[in-house]
């Protein structure tokens, strides 16, 4: 009998385990924020017009040879207008240059959105219709990738870059990229 | 209310679960029937990255509008359904999957029914085993009556 009796307790068991497991599932995170598939993939191909029009494209090639970071951005965002200083304050400080992919953008918007709040970056190619941002895993603005000197996409926020986010995750890893870089 | 009004009501309800979700979005003409069935089930199966439980034929956020035109480019270059599932799931990740693979992450998710079923037919034949231990031919149960057994 002892051994029905132990049976009695594998319902409450299971049920716990259930509770157990649905209540772990509060603290996986955001459910918006998707897993980065690219890391440690190459930067994708791209041959796309700049904004600044001189000169007129920019390819993979203009990205490759130092660790920099790719800002997805646009003006119809309004978290890439909240990160926009924190971007000018990192390039300030730690010379690491910055590529601005002008994502579903209008262009002469994107111009005017410059003059007024300053342009940190190296340069901007414009992605008009999303075809880079789909071949970059994008899936809203801003989204940020550091990438290596081979070209190699190493880190994703996805997201405004906030002090907090490049102190504690961005800055380590540039800081590793850069010491591996001859 | 009368009698027509409700026929229409319901006429209207009924034409409204028929709609398919994929009417909301740009149509592609295709030349080939086949290559635009193909579409339509990719479309189907690929989930929205932005908008969490929508496939991207449902969805009219930009972001699904781009993979959509992804996946005609992509069909129309002649590529394979595997592949152009596989070049999505590497830049989304497993998440644009609405038919998740086989991985350490998800053997959970493949394995739990099959373990079920299995806990189920092993409670199933113990019910059964222990049924036919209580019968007793009429023979047993006289030498039960014998030893001086107490009945069950």
């Amino acid at each position: 009998m002892t051994q029905a009796r132990a049976l009695l307790i594998v319902p409450l068991a299971v049920f716990v385990g259930i509770v157990v497991l649905l209540y772990s599932g509060f603290g996986l995170g955001r459910a918006d924020l998707l897993p980065s598939a690219l890391i440690d993939k190459p930067f994708p191909d791209f041959e796309l017009p700049t904004l600044a029009g001189e000169p007129p494209r920019r390819s993979r090639d203009d990205l490759v040879g130092e660790v920099r970071l790719v800002n997805v951005w646009a003006t119809w965002c309004p978290t890439c207008a909240a990160e926009h200083d924190e971007l000018a304050r990192i390039t300030g400080e730690t010379g690491i240059s910055i590529v601005g992919i002008n994502y579903k953008d209008d262009p002469n918007a994107a111009r005017a959105w410059l003059a007024q709040r300053g342009d940190p970056y190296l340069f901007h190619i414009i992605d008009a219709r999303g075809d880079l941002g789909v071949d970059l895993g994008v899936y809203g603005a801003p989204e940020t990738f550091v990438v290596d000197a081979t070209g190699v996409i190493r880190f994703k926020q996805v997201g405004a870059v906030t002090a907090d986010t490049w102190r504690n995750s961005m800055a380590p890893v540039v800081a590793s990229l850069q010491a591996a870089t001859p | 209310m009368t009698g027509r009004t409700v026929l229409g009501i319901a006429a209207l309800c009924i034409a409204a679960t028929l709609s398919p979700a994929s009417s909301v979005v740009d149509a592609y003409d295709f030349d080939n029937p086949a290559l635009e069935a193909r579409y339509r089930t990719l479309i189907a199966e690929l989930r929205c990255p932005k908008c969490l439980n929508v496939n991207i034929a449902g969805s009219d956020a930009p972001i699904a509008s781009d993979l959509r035109r992804a996946v005609r480019r992509m069909l129309e270059e002649g590529r394979t359904d595997q592949e152009i599932l596989a070049h999505l799931q590497d830049r989304y990740g497993d998440f644009i999957l609405y038919n998740p693979p086989l991985s350490p992450a998800t053997v959970l998710l493949w394995a739990t029914p099959a373990v079920l079923i299995l806990v189920g037919l092993l409670v199933l034949r113990r019910l059964g085993s222990r049924r036919d231990a209580v019968e007793l031919t009429e023979e047993e149960r006289a030498r039960l009556d014998a030893l001086g057994a107490e009945d069950p």
